[in-house]
């Protein structure tokens, strides 16, 4: 909503001042962030590490980890997926009425909601072993871990929605669609859901990412039949030799990045399509 | 006020004025957009200087590379008192700005605003003290010393801004847009306020304003601008009554224009008559002409012909009373032309009234003028 | 009435999967003792282990911020070619696991590594940084850093350039402005950044798990309770401690006027 007031890089005097440090800072920095993923890469493609591209290339970790991981990929984007609908169904309506519950009961749950962030994942994991690890089934499945994904990334899909819902225009369009006889359903489905649509598709991307990435609570509540994608990296990284790893760790680049990038894009167009409309 | 300012007046001619001179200086944005055409200009020792035009005219980027805010292009000079400035950047210019949204430290109080040029020149803290007390009654925010800025209104915030840039005793000011952003009372009071200390302080100044009330009321000389040049210099009363440049007529006050033949007769027809057209006007279709110029004559007669003057015909299409006047659009009879004409608060002409009208051919002005491109 | 009915499901969820677990976590210790509860305060080994987590998250704190303010000056402040291309290259590891980023540091500083090879053939001898503490900063900094740079970049396009024109036109240097005109406009930023930062670095498991570090921090400490030695009411006291730091901070920062900053992506 608050556009930057970007000045015209014309206005801008620019190189005299602060271009050394800040320079080189910057540039150091990217290296540092890019050439292990360019290692990783490289080590993932390579016949041997430590002798690097000269040991000639090779896709034959990447087949190896394919068959030994590849269920991994598909459980990590399903569950991914399943928690992104699941927050989504339950933290909208959350959200909303969060937004606009002036009441102190509110407030004090919206507080409690944002604890499973602050709380470090371990503390959750251990939390949820220990009140259902009896149930042998739910503590068997996919559900275990996703019941963990969902409050966690709750939070993060009720604060950025409730922050659209609280905006003051979208109480006048509310009261603009009684005004002309819409029922709640037909307000909330027609009217305010579109018009905060470009905060529900990045709370959406939130989750999205946190799911698939989440190691620190997943460890904790897999098991040998339940492994997601970074338990799958972890355990490699344990067991395996370093081609293997590395193999998988572009395995996940190549699954899931495109994954974010393609959801990134759809996240600029809703903002376009329908975040300009509101101011 | 007039007391503050005699007290406070001593110590600041202290700064010698200085001469500013722009030499050939052109701007052009990566990507060949040309700001600025190569422009020369020269502001003298403690004159003020407003630079008037619309936006995008090219003012703001003017005043910039004034300031060592941008780098002319390759052959531009500046030079302060002839001493060539042009590779020094802004810190060590000595110039004071002033910005159109005041650009205040938000988190420091009116004082540390006021005293953080000193202060980063390493100035020891009793003179500080001393000079912020001076600047302070200077500008009048006596007891606002240690508020901070946002618990000031835009008048007071602008007074901060300007007597910070004057605590330091720059060779120079620079204004860009200073009262823009303040409403219209306010604007009209701080700008006479303005006016008043500029002229105390003796302080060459350049002023960026696109309200040509603002650069008549507080600049010495104005430099009118469009599309990246200037177009005309001088006084405002000069600008104003023999504009070198129809585009300068029609940006300073209001005009009315007039349609003329110049194949079929000498004279310019106005209502029936035929007024004298000046020579230098002959081969004008359009001529230009003020509301203030426009004389009229109510009652059935033709008034008495003197000197020459030959009164024609209009009717009154709408009569606006705007407090200290009453402007009145008037249809010539017989053409198309639709004139203003400003008359006294006490006109009686009414709408629908057939009016006599008259145009001293001194106050005719020409429309167009040879397109001069840089 | 509506309001309820829509904020149930969310309820039900929370308090099911969380709330009412975290209650019996939190009411386990006591079955062993209420001395249980202080087990971080009075077992020396506990002790050290909180003390060497906080310790090294401070630091991964500071130098991330520092870092990242740079970056975020650099970038929010200047349009060039490729700069948005950039800013997404730097934000990538974001969406990476916390193992990945321990694994990059094995790649690069481990018994194989490239810095291995480069030490052996400089001075004969393989120095490896991975498992120590070096290894575990280089980490936690590489996760810290795309977020503070997202967020400073933020706020430097968003910052005034006038500010900074006005302190040159007064006379100021480059370390006046950084000073008087950069700092105020990031302070509130660095405050949220900060505390998030820090309480990553305080709970960050993967990472550490990853590298098997010979520098134990609370996290690992806490897993080993767990599963290590089936000590479950220990490990919940260490978990509440864990939490009640990283809640602390995120609290104190709040408090003190932090800028809001979205705690994900």
């Amino acid at each position: 909503m608050k556009r930057a007031l970007k000045r015209c890089s014309a206005t801008h005097q620019q190189g005299r001042l602060d271009a050394p440090v800040l320079l080189s800072v910057t540039l150091l920095v990217t290296l540092f962030t890019v050439l292990p993923m360019l290692l990783s890469i490289t080590a993932g493609l390579s016949n041997n590490f430590t002798r690097g591209v000269a040991s000639g290339l090779t896709t034959r970790w990447i087949v190896e980890v394919w068959s030994l991981y590849g269920s991994t990929v598909w459980s990590s984007v399903l569950l991914a997926l399943s928690c992104m609908v699941l927050v989504l169904c339950i933290g909208v309506p959350c959200a909303w009425a969060l937004a606009r519950s002036e009441s102190r009961a509110a407030r004090v749950f919206e507080d409690l909601l944002t604890l499973p962030v602050a709380v470090p994942g371990l503390a959750s994991a251990l939390a949820l072993i220990l009140a259902y690890g009896e149930l042998r089934g739910f503590r068997q499945s996919f559900l275990f871990i996703l019941a963990g994904h969902v409050v966690f990334t709750l939070p993060f899909m009720v604060r950025t929605a409730s922050a659209a819902f609280a905006r003051p225009d979208l109480q006048s369009l509310d009261e603009a669609a009684r005004s002309l006889g819409a029922s709640f359903l037909q307000r909330f489905f027609g009217v305010l859901v579109p018009a905060v649509a470009p905060s529900i598709v990045a709370g959406s991307l939130m989750v999205f990412t946190l799911s698939v990435g989440e190691f620190n609570l997943t460890w904790m509540l897999h098991t040998p039949l339940t492994r997601t994608l970074p338990v799958g990296l972890a355990d490699s990284y344990a067991s395996m030799r370093i081609e293997i790893g590395s193999a998988y760790t572009l395995v996940f680049f190549t699954v899931i990045l495109p994954i974010l990038w393609a959801m990134q894009a759809v996240a600029r167009w809703t903002e376009k399509a329908y975040g300009s409309k509101l101011g | 006020m007039d007391q503050n300012l005699a007290n406070g007046a001593e110590p600041f001619n202290a700064a010698p004025s200085t001469r500013i001179e722009v030499m050939e200086c052109a701007k052009t944005y990566v990507g060949g957009v040309q700001a600025l055409c190569p422009t020369s200009l020269t502001v003298q020792p403690g004159e003020v200087l407003a630079l008037l035009g619309p936006s995008g005219c090219g003012k703001t980027t003017l005043l910039r590379v004034i300031a060592g805010l941008i780098d002319p292009d390759r052959g531009g000079r500046i030079a302060f008192n002839g001493k060539d400035v042009t590779v020094r950047p802004i810190e060590k210019r000595s110039v004071g700005m002033v910005f159109q949204h005041y650009a205040l430290f938000p988190q420091m109080t009116v004082e540390g605003n006021i005293g953080y040029g000193l202060r980063v020149r390493g100035v020891p803290a009793p003179q500080i003290r001393r000079r912020v007390g001076e600047v302070i009654d200077l500008v009048r925010l006596t007891g606002l010393e240690k508020r901070r800025p946002a618990q000031l209104s835009g008048g007071q915030r602008q007074r901060v801004a300007l007597a910070r840039a004057v605590a330091v005793q720059p060779r120079v000011l620079l204004l860009d847009e200073p009262l823009t952003a303040l409403d219209a009372k306010l604007k009209e009071a701080l700008r006479d306020e303005l006016a008043q200390l500029l002229r105390e302080l003796h302080i060459t100044a350049v002023h960026v304003t696109h309200d040509q009330t603002e650069a008549l009321a507080i600049a010495d000389r104005l430099a009118v601008m469009q599309a990246g040049r200037i177009v005309q210099v001088g006084r405002g009363e000069d600008l104003y009554r023999q504009p070198g440049h129809p585009f300068v007529a029609e940006f300073l006050g209001r005009v009315n224009r007039l349609q003329r033949d110049p194949t079929a007769n000498a004279g310019v027809a106005l209502g029936g008559v035929e007024l004298a057209c000046p020579a230098a006007l002959h081969r004008q279709t359009t001529l230009l002409v003020r509301p203030e110029d426009v004389q009229i004559h109510l009652g059935t007669a033709p008034p008495f012909a003197a000197q020459g003057t030959s009164w024609g015909q209009a009717r009154v299409l709408q009569r606006s009373f705007l407090g200290n006047r009453v402007q009145l659009r008037l249809m010539v009879l017989g053409q198309a032309d639709v004139l203003v004409s400003d008359q006294p608060r006490d006109c009686a002409a009414a709408v629908n009234d057939t009016v006599h009208i008259t145009i001293d051919p001194a106050c005719l002005m020409p429309a167009s003028l040879n397109a001069v491109s840089c | 009435m509506i309001l309820a009915v829509c904020a149930v499901p969310a309820a039900v969820v929370f308090a099911a999967f969380w709330l009412l677990p975290m209650v019996r976590l939190v009411l386990l210790p006591a079955s062993k003792g209420w001395t249980t509860y202080f087990a971080v305060l009075t077992e020396p080994r506990y002790l050290q282990s909180l003390w060497q987590t906080t310790l090294l998250s401070a630091v991964v704190t500071l130098v991330s911020l520092a870092v990242a303010a740079a970056v975020g000056l650099y970038l929010g402040r200047r349009q060039f070619a490729g700069r948005r291309l950039l800013l997404s290259v730097l934000t990538l590891p974001l969406s990476f696991p916390g193992v990945i980023v321990g694994f990059f540091v094995i790649l690069m500083g481990g018994r194989q590594g490239p810095f291995a090879s480069l030490t052996e053939a400089v001075f004969s001898e393989r120095i490896t940084f991975a498992y120590g503490v070096t290894g575990l900063f280089l980490a936690y900094v590489y996760f810290s850093l795309p977020r503070a740079i997202a967020s400073f970049t933020a706020v430097a396009e968003r910052m005034e350039p006038e500010l900074e024109e006005a302190a040159r036109s007064l006379g100021a240097q480059r370390w006046h402005i950084a000073r008087d005109v950069w700092w105020p406009a990031l302070q509130p930023t660095a405050l949220a950044v900060g505390a998030i930062v820090f309480a990553t670095a305080m709970g960050a498991f993967g990472t550490a798990f990853t590298l098997a570090s010979r520098f134990e921090v609370l996290p690992i400490t806490i897993y080993n309770e767990f599963t290590n030695y089936a000590n479950f009411a220990l490990a919940a006291s260490l978990s509440i401690t864990l939490g009640l730091v990283t809640w602390a901070v995120l609290f104190v920062a709040r408090r003190f006027g932090a800028a809001s900053v979205g705690v994900g992506a």
